[in-house]
């Protein structure tokens, strides 16, 4: 059966929330406002009633794979379980019902939990200081290169104007640098997938504000140049941002403040095990060394005595980079996670994520190109590339075949160096069973690929809705509902 | 506590199979002075029974609106939240996934955030909607950037009226980005943007002009007449709306609006603190491939049959990188399920309904206290919707300290944006408030 959507089953005389009569006396819109400033006509919202809502979104929600439900191996992601404690406690009125504009005496827990995990931030990164406030990962980057930017800027160096980014970094970092008005660089990775300590020494100049790496990087591959590079960016006054996707990596074995990173954000929904909620909402909290602390947006909360408050005089501070304080409801959740993890269960939270990415890694190894071979961290990027020129195959086809067998395809085609990528982040939270059936599943569809490539290019066969029309969505852009098309 | 399912035979196994004594062999290569230190210090570990009487103790350390009769407003607002939003946003299969990359595995939340696009556009009246920002005053910084991008010029005028916080987030982006700001005073007397000074400061080096509706101290703005400014000189228009007040003030899209965005917690989704709220964010068709942030887009697969994916992904920056017009990947997804299950069960009557109650209780709170307080002043005088500014007699921090102890929170205080309102405080009134709350209040700041 098509779907419908809400507003094709939308007919008069259909309701569902009603408010009651008003117990003040009621006077016309038109008495109280500017004729000319009302509305002439309503929104065309869906008239329905409860039970085709409930039923509705209850037939939406069958129709999207989930972590809760089955393996999601999304490189660079870190589509790991979300406790079910972390809903249960963030749904708890003495934070869901929070205004933020409570006076801070009355709302002494919320701060509390706020400054207690900006230190935990700061330790398990080895840095200093940490904000809440960036809502996510990619506005981490960016308060970080704000910050950045004032600090040079403080000390006279306004000429620095490029932000040296691998060429296998994530798109938002060049995209945060051109945020910020810098210009973006991308530098070459050596044969090994790592930093080339020439190309970057080449690079660097006096015109460098700073260099961002991932570290694990996006190939899974520690940086193990690392303390060099930051002597050389630093040798030339620059500073070092680490991109903390990957942090699920090295906790407990190596911290981005010890390696020489000047500032770092976390993505709370992959390390932390916020839910991703379809796309958002995640966090991306910063932490930075002592000689940035001054440039962090504004409120910090601050410990007086034995209270918190908020502190708004900061005037070197880079402003403000969400309307309130950050999407505080996710480090409620990080903040419960943490707590009942403790520094040993998230060492052995990342000690068991790079051991499942190495099982996948090896054990895929002879029926997939290995371009980096291992040990990997917490993933691992094999290629499709001879599968793709024997037989046609390619690496969304096998992506989306993975689909049939009742698992989430990996990333695809990133990181952009390598050709027909598949990225491969398995995370901690898998058991060798399931692992166990992804390989089988990825090993049978590379003999699929050989046998009845026609199998995969026109996967997925298993789900209502088939490979969707991309091109044609692009062309005709037809972005919300409209009556008869 | 630990997720890890692995049991040690498992974990026996996969050694064996990979040929090592330890899973720290993985780790060797990292270098030794690094890894000697790396042991955060952090408490824990909890059991599940101790973290949840941890959190409930220090939640029991905030005043929540369960405890509070909420008046407050500049932003955020205690609105009902219809049980089916709640169910809606609780399921997994919509908390759990990642952001739809695979379409054929998401098209739940692919079809949601279609639908949350076209109810978006109904109420803006605007063509098109992306499928959510951070926040309202990301989505103005956003706004402004785009406006600058497309009219090539650099200068962005905000009314003074304009959320300060707001400001605050698009000046940081701005700074960065080398456009400079502007700020467009308010009429002392009635609360609203002058538009007369707006004409003196307003050239074509002007990229955009940004209003609020109704504005920060609850004021009804003359739109029509601010977007016609801006055009005149090549400038495009954004209005920040409150989205409630849609159901009975004009849309951006019948002003002239080139732009609307706005603050979405009002639709469906608790206060939390501040955050996650929802960035609304809606333009002409004209500036579609300029917009930030995902967009989702009907289609059809191999069969014909119709369904829905990303699309107008050129913009974004996993593919463009440094060209991308946003730098933002994770969006709000989750809170623009929660705005589009709300609007969908209030459908227009229920809208209307809740707009013209707020109005009705916020007016009926002004004129008690008008009749019945000597302390308070209504501060403007321009038309309010539900939301106005009390000038107080008495200093403002201790007023709003002594109203919560008597169960009452209102505000924000003005003071610290606004040195000229330093006695001043916003009042709001939504729905959720009884004739009795409203007459306790007027009595608390009658005494």
């Amino acid at each position: 059966m098509q779907p419908q959507t809400l507003f094709d089953m939308s007919d008069r005389g259909k309701r569902c929330t009603r408010f009651p009569e008003s117990d003040v006396p009621v006077s016309e819109p038109s008495d109280l406002l500017p004729a000319n400033q009302l509305r002439d006509k309503p929104p065309l919202l869906p008239r329905v009633s409860e039970p085709e809502i409930a039923r509705h979104f209850a037939r939406l929600a069958q129709d999207n794979y989930n972590v809760d439900a089955g393996f999601y191996p999304l490189g660079s992601c870190t589509m790991k379980y979300n406790p079910k404690v972390q809903e249960l406690v963030a749904a708890m009125p003495g934070w869901a019902l929070l205004h933020p504009d409570t006076p801070s005496e009355c709302v002494q827990g919320a701060l509390r939990v706020m400054w207690e995990l900006e230190q935990w931030l700061a330790e398990i990164g080895g840095m200093d200081v940490a904000s809440l406030q960036p809502p996510a990962g990619a506005s981490g980057e960016f308060t970080c290169l704000r910050m950045f930017k004032a600090y040079h800027d403080s000390r006279g160096e306004t000429h620095r104007n490029r932000i040296l980014v691998p060429d296998t970094a994530h798109g938002t970092n060049p995209a945060s640098a051109t945020r910020c008005g810098y210009q973006a660089t991308a530098l070459k990775s050596a044969d090994d997938g790592r930093i080339d300590l020439g190309e970057l020494e080449s690079a660097l100049s006096e015109n460098v504000a700073a260099v961002m790496l991932t570290n694990p990087n996006t190939l899974g591959l520690f940086e193990t140049d690392i303390l060099q590079v930051a002597d050389l960016v630093h040798s030339v006054g620059g500073l070092l941002y680490c991109d903390g996707a990957n942090m699920n990596a090295i906790m407990g074995y190596a911290r981005p403040g010890d390696m020489g990173f000047d500032a770092m954000h976390f993505n709370l929904h992959k390390t932390f095990a916020t839910p991703h909620g379809g796309g958002g909402p995640g966090a991306g909290p910063v932490a930075v060394k002592t000689h940035l602390a001054s440039f962090l947006p504004v409120p910090r909360v601050v410990e007086q005595g034995d209270k918190f408050d908020w502190d708004w005089k900061q005037p070197q501070s880079i402003g403000k980079v969400h309307g309130y304080y950050g999407n505080f409801l996710i480090a409620v959740r990080a903040y419960a996670y943490i707590l009942s993890l403790g520094s040993d269960g998230l060492r052995r939270a990342s000690e068991a994520a790079v051991l499942n990415a190495n099982y996948v890694m090896e054990a895929l190894a002879e029926a997939y190109d290995l371009p980096y071979p291992g040990p990997c961290m917490h993933e691992c990027v094999l290629s499709a590339q001879t599968i793709a020129k024997e037989t046609g195959v390619r690496a969304v086809d096998i992506a989306k075949r993975l689909i049939d067998y009742g698992l989430h395809p990996p990333t695809m085609y990133f990181p952009l160096t390598v050709k027909e990528a598949l990225m491969i982040e398995p995370t901690e939270t898998e058991s060798k069973a399931t692992l166990d059936c992804f390989i089988e599943a990825m090993t049978q569809i590379a003999s699929e690929a050989h046998i009845n490539p026609d199998l995969l290019h026109s996967a997925p066969h298993s789900t209502r809705i088939g490979r969707l029309d991309e091109v044609k969505a692009a062309r005709e852009l037809v972005l919300r509902w409209q009556k008869e098309r | 506590m630990t997720y890890i399912p692995q049991s040690d035979k498992d974990k026996a196994e996969m050694l064996a199979a990979l040929g090592i004594e330890s899973v720290e062999e993985f780790f060797s290569q990292i270098p030794s002075v690094l890894r000697a230190n790396a042991m955060p210090a952090i408490p824990g570990p909890l059991t599940e029974s101790e973290l949840v009487r941890h959190m409930h103790e220090l939640a029991g350390e905030n005043h929540s609106l369960q405890d509070l009769v909420c008046f407050a407003g500049g932003g955020i607002y205690d609105r009902f939240i219809p049980s089916i939003v709640r169910d809606v946003v609780s399921r997994p299969e919509f908390v759990t996934p990642y952001t739809p990359y695979q379409a054929e595995v998401s098209q739940g939340t692919l079809q949601a955030m279609f639908e949350y696009q076209t109810v978006v556009c109904e109420l803006t009246a605007m063509e098109v909607a992306n499928a959510s920002l951070y926040d309202g005053a990301t989505s103005l910084a956003e706004a402004v950037s785009l406006s600058s991008r497309v009219t090539h010029k650099h200068r962005a005028l905000l009314s003074r009226a304009l959320s300060p916080s707001a400001r605050r987030v698009v000046q940081t982006h701005c700074t960065a980005s080398g456009i400079e700001t502007g700020e467009v005073p308010y009429i002392e007397e009635t609360g609203q943007t002058d538009l007369g000074a707006l004409e003196n400061i307003l050239d074509d080096e002007v990229c955009c002009v940004a209003l609020q509706q109704p504005n920060y101290f609850g004021i009804v703005e003359d739109m029509a007449s601010a977007a016609g400014a801006a055009h005149n000189v090549g400038a495009l228009l954004i209005s920040a709306v409150e989205p409630i007040s849609l159901g009975v003030l004009k849309p951006p899209g019948n002003y002239g609006a080139d732009i609307a965005v706005g603050e979405g917690q009002p639709l469906g989704l608790v206060p939390g603190f501040g955050g996650p709220v929802l960035g609304l964010f809606a333009c002409n068709r004209e500036l579609m491939r300029q917009m930030p942030g995902r967009v989702v887009g009907q289609t059809v697969d191999s069969e014909g049959r119709v369904g829905y994916c990303l699309t107008l992904q050129a913009r974004e920056q996993h593919i463009r990188r440094d060209k991308a017009t946003s730098n933002i990947c994770t969006n709000e997804a989750l809170c623009a399920l929660a705005a589009g299950v709300y609007l969908a069960a209030l459908g227009p009557d229920g809208l209307r309904e809740v707009t013209r109650l707020s109005i009705h209780k916020a007016h009926y709170l002004r004129d008690q206290l008008a009749e019945q307080s000597e302390n308070v002043q209504q501060r403007f005088g321009g038309a309010f919707v539900n939301e106005f500014v009390l000038r107080v007699s008495q200093p403002v921090c201790s007023l709003l300290e002594s109203l919560c102890e008597q169960g009452f929170l209102i505000g924000p205080s003005l003071g610290r944006e606004y040195p000229e309102l330093d006695d001043c405080l916003l009042v709001a009134v939504t729905e959720q408030r009884t004739k009795q709350d409203i007459e306790g209040l007027v009595a608390a700041l009658s005494s």
